[in-house]
């Protein structure tokens, strides 16, 4: 006789293992590894819940003190690696497959872990992609998580960082996998119930709050010029033109200036309740003018952002507010937000090349993908339509017959040169060349030529929608290529020719004096200019003051 | 540092009355410009000391760019770069000769 | 929520040295004095392979505020961190010693503006800029032995560190913003001497609670305190009378005085709300997040706690 019951058994048979370490649910913190030796079982699929924002920090350090030699061969499933602790895992021979999507700060040591063999890399995923395979050939059998609170059944608060933790315990909890959960604070009653102690096997009060990381917060008193310019051709070009009003903005500072600049050149173009009323977005500081001075309906959110959760707690007419008066967040049902119902996602990018390919990556870091190629293409399954959603996909077409269907607007923003005068555009990706070392059957590419719709440089923006074939569109982007080695290599007649049809547009073209770009033209020129339009309820972390 | 001179000939003079004009500062990653009205009317004569290396050609065509788009004959134009990029470069020369051509 | 016709006032933080001297100045009256078309550079810099600046970062000259004839001299601290070296310490001494020549003539002026912004004395001119201090300093006591004040402003990104600071602390008056800084040793200086756990550099909140222009004019380190844009400097600027105590020694006992008592009543303290408490502040550890108006207005409440400098 089949047993059909297999999992639920081996499942009872590990908690029993434990009894001796824990009082009811809770373990105590010198318990934890003890715990997770006994919990875990070599070559499990293992979630140690980590992403571009909140860590299980206690938890990762916690696992790579077990033995290596009981517990080994793990397979990681998360979407963040960042912390060393992650990559300590591999060196230490406790972890052994990877499958994830953004690694941040430790791009460079996933990219030598590679090189030496001590990572087996399942796939580099998008967000949503990651979570969808937790449900189909990636379930985790034990998942790490990380809350604010819980009370002694279990029962967590997540908070304002609520981001992927909603989705890993789904997929363990009804999977029958094991969930043991880090939190601040043990209490008596939490504010409200994120998620159900039904599904938390385990809790630990850490000895420190889980690690957050600001990633969202661009310091306005670094925008440039150039940024200022490049956000005037976007704001003219692109948004009074296709009147996207649900949207999605990448964290890049040209992105952050085209925020500060809403209130501000938005205004005087008469954009204000036209554009960008709502959004998938994670809590920017940087529009908080926008939302001061009453552009902004309504905004959900993938994560939070350090220091903003009084502010958003007190405009809960814009933000996803639970009953207890702080923000939920969910990465999964934003990333969906962002993929089905956005007229357009604009942001910047590292490199472009000649096709209108992008990527993040470089040949010694491998930084994932994140949510942008999500956030970066056209979701071919969407059936409602919008003003900016149609006319794009006209233009595309080049007429408008019942069977048109929309485009999303896909927007990429590059400086002609980055860092150290290194050209963004490109005859070659880096993650090309990459891909070549490293044998992967598929380049590492961040979104797609075939899904971008424009590109805006200091030079101008080009319309890709209105190019009819491949030259069309390489000469487009070389005519936006500024002085890099791509763009002095630009066929003149050809680009003056696209700039006749509407094609390329410069900042002449639009109506834009160049000279009009400048730091006077932001809403808020310092993060303490922000802490003022929030009324003093944004509280900037120590490393973004000057005061 | 590099340093080298570019001579090119403008189609008119630039307007205005100011003798000189500075603008930028050498800051990393920008630039200061000093514009004199002095020479040929229809001469640019373009005096360029720069901390990056091998860029000459790069500085060549935002020159040529900017003569073409400003026609600035009779300019001396000084230039200390501290790794400015080229549309910093451009955006600073336009300025200064907004500032040139001023009346007073 | 911040009005329009403050969002789009030019700061002074953010100004260039020139664009401050503008702003401070009655339109049109400045007259420079070495200009960048006298292509007066430091001779240094290009052994260090490093672009010199025309003006070598030092602006110096005359102009007008209200129709009053000053002296003026700002620092770009965008240019080698605003760094005093020999040709720009040579341009500053050199007006300051016209100023205290020029006093009781036709040409004297009512006023001396230093507008600093600066690290310090320039790495690759060390000695030269050493000696540009000390001189500057000299300097500044012969013009106000003179008669004539001399007022630094304070707002800059590069603040007003090393030798920088002492020549602040020299002047009759000081004028200084939130952003503002002045310290002697620099907070990268303190941790690498000290330790972190004397003081973390990279702990921008407390790096501006010690030195920040909030805790120098509640201590008496700053005489006047305005908001960051270039108009409220002027404003400050224009209301400055020569009504600083004289530079003699009953003045410099006072001083010292001062200074005892302020270090024997807050000489244990670690940050600056323990010294708000001791001194009965109302909101001791919220000082650095009151509102520009609201720290206004707790000033006049507290008073100015000093009377000599």
């Amino acid at each position: 006789m089949t047993d059909w019951t297999k999992q639920k058994a081996e499942r009872a048979r590990r908690v029993a293992a434990v009894t001796s370490l824990v009082s009811g649910k809770v373990v105590e913190p010198e318990n934890v590894t003890s715990l997770l030796e006994r919990i875990i079982c070599s070559g499990d699929r293992v979630c140690l819940e980590g992403d571009n924002q909140k860590q299980a920090d206690f938890l990762a350090e916690s696992l790579t003190r077990v033995d290596p030699a009981q517990v080994h061969d793990l397979h990681i499933v998360q979407s963040g690696l960042v912390l060393s602790e992650h990559i300590d895992l591999f060196r230490l021979g406790i972890a052994r497959k990877l499958d994830f999507s953004y690694s941040g700060p430790q791009s460079g040591a996933i990219a030598r872990a590679l090189d030496q063999g001590k990572i087996e890399l399942g796939a580099i995923h998008t967000y949503i992609e990651l979570f969808a395979r937790y449900f189909v050939d990636l379930t985790p059998h034990v998942s790490l998580i990380a809350a604010v609170s819980a009370d002694r059944n279990g029962n967590l608060y997540t908070g304002p960082n609520t981001e992927d933790t909603p989705t890993i315990v789904e997929a363990t909890a009804y999977k029958n996998g094991i969930v043991i959960a880090q939190v601040n604070k043990i209490v008596d009653e939490v504010p409200r119930t994120d998620i159900p102690g039904d599904q938390v096997d385990f809790i630990v009060e850490a000895p420190r709050p889980f690690y957050v990381e600001p990633l969202f917060t661009r310091d306005p008193a670094a925008v440039t010029e150039t940024q200022i310019l490049m956000a005037m051709i976007a704001l003219k070009g692109i948004y009074a033109e296709y009147r996207p009003r649900r949207l999605n903005h990448g964290i890049g500072f040209a992105t952050a200036a085209i925020e500060l600049l809403l209130p501000t050149y938005g205004k005087q173009l008469g954009l204000q309740g036209e554009v960008a009323t709502h959004w998938a977005l994670n809590p920017h500081p940087t529009l908080i003018p926008a939302i001061e001075s009453g552009w902004v309906q309504q905004i959900h959110c993938f994560g939070s952002e350090v220091g903003m959760d009084h502010y958003m707690s007190a405009r809960s007419d814009v933000y996803f507010i639970g009953h207890d008066g702080t923000l939920r967040s969910n990465r999964l049902l934003c990333q969906n937000a962002g993929l089905y119902a956005c007229d357009m996602f604009i942001g910047s990018t590292l490199q472009i090349d000649l096709a209108g390919n992008s990527s993040t990556v470089t040949p010694d870091r491998i930084a994932g993908f994140g949510g942008a190629p999500n956030m970066g293409a056209d979701a071919h399954g969407r059936r409602h339509i919008s003003d900016a959603w149609l006319k794009a996909g006209r233009e595309a077409a080049g007429n408008n017959g019942p069977l048109v269907r929309g485009r999303k607007l896909v927007v990429q923003m590059a400086e002609t040169f980055g860092e150290g005068m290194k050209p963004a555009f490109v005859e070659e990706l880096d993650s090309i060349v990459l891909a070549r070392k490293l044998g992967m059957p598929l380049a590492p590419v961040m979104i797609f030529g075939d899904d971008v719709t424009h590109i805006v440089t200091e030079e101008g923006v080009a319309n890709l929608l209105l190019c009819r074939n491949a030259d069309e569109i390489e000469q487009a982007i070389r005519g936006v290529a500024g002085y890099t080695p791509v763009g002095l290599a630009r066929d003149r007649v050809k680009v003056e020719a696209l700039r006749q049809r509407g094609v390329i547009r410069r900042p002449e073209d639009l109506g834009i004096d160049i000279l009009q770009a400048n730091r006077n033209l932001l809403a808020a020129r310092s993060v303490r200019d922000l802490v003022t339009w929030s009324d003093g309820l944004y509280a900037p972390p120590s490393k973004f003051r000057n005061w | 540092m590099e340093k080298f001179t570019i001579y090119t000939q403008a189609k008119s003079s630039l307007g205005g009355k100011r003798s000189d004009t500075l603008t930028g500062v050498v800051a990393s990653g920008n630039l200061e410009i000093l514009f004199e009205r002095k020479g040929e009317p229809l001469a640019v004569i373009v005096e360029v000391m720069t901390a990056s290396h091998g860029y000459q050609h790069v500085w060549e065509a935002v020159i040529k760019d900017f003569v073409a788009r400003v026609s600035p004959g009779g300019m001396y134009i000084s230039i200390h770069d501290n790794g400015a990029r080229p549309d910093t470069v451009l955006l600073r020369l336009m300025q200064g000769a907004r500032l040139m051509e001023a009346r007073s | 929520m911040i009005p329009e016709n403050v969002m789009n006032q030019p700061s002074w933080y953010e100004s260039s040295a020139r664009a401050r001297i503008e702003g401070l100045l009655d339109a049109g009256s400045f007259k420079e004095i070495l200009g960048p078309q006298d292509h007066v550079m430091s001779p240094h810099l290009a052994l260090f392979d490093l672009p010199p600046a025309f003006d070598d970062g030092m602006i110096i000259g005359r102009g007008l505020i209200d129709g009053r004839p000053v002296a003026i001299a700002a620092q770009e601290g965008q240019f080698m961190g605003g760094t005093f070296a020999e040709v720009s310490g040579a341009k500053l001494v050199g007006l300051l010693r016209a100023v205290a020549r020029n006093a009781g003539t036709p040409q004297e002026v009512s006023t001396v503006f230093l507008l600093l912004d600066t690290g310090g004395v320039r790495l690759q001119e060390a000695n030269a800029g050493e000696m540009a201090v000390s001189e500057t300093i000299h300097a500044i006591l012969d013009v106000r032995h003179a008669g004539v004040p001399v007022v630094a402003l304070i707002g800059g990104r590069a603040g007003a560190f090393g030798g920088g600071g002492l020549v602040t602390a020299c002047c009759s008056h000081i004028i200084i913003s939130e952003q503002g800084r002045i310290s002697v040793s620099g907070p990268e200086v303190i941790e690498t001497n000290k330790g972190v756990e004397e003081f973390d550099s990279r702990d921008r909140a407390l790096v501006w609670r010690v030195t920040g222009g909030r805790s120098r004019v509640l201590l008496g380190g700053a005489d006047s305190y305005v908001k960051g844009d270039i108009g409220s400097f002027r404003k400050a600027a224009e209301v400055i009378n020569n009504n600083a105590p004289p530079l003699s020694l009953e003045t410099l006992e006072r001083e010292q005085g001062r200074l005892e008592h302020r270090l024997k009543a807050y000489g244990n303290c670690h940050d600056t709300p323990e010294i708000w408490v001791i001194a009965g502040l109302s909101t001791p550890a919220g000082i650095a997040d009151l509102t520009e108006d609201d720290f206004i207005d707790l000033l006049v409440k507290e008073g100015v706690r000093h009377d000599a400098r």
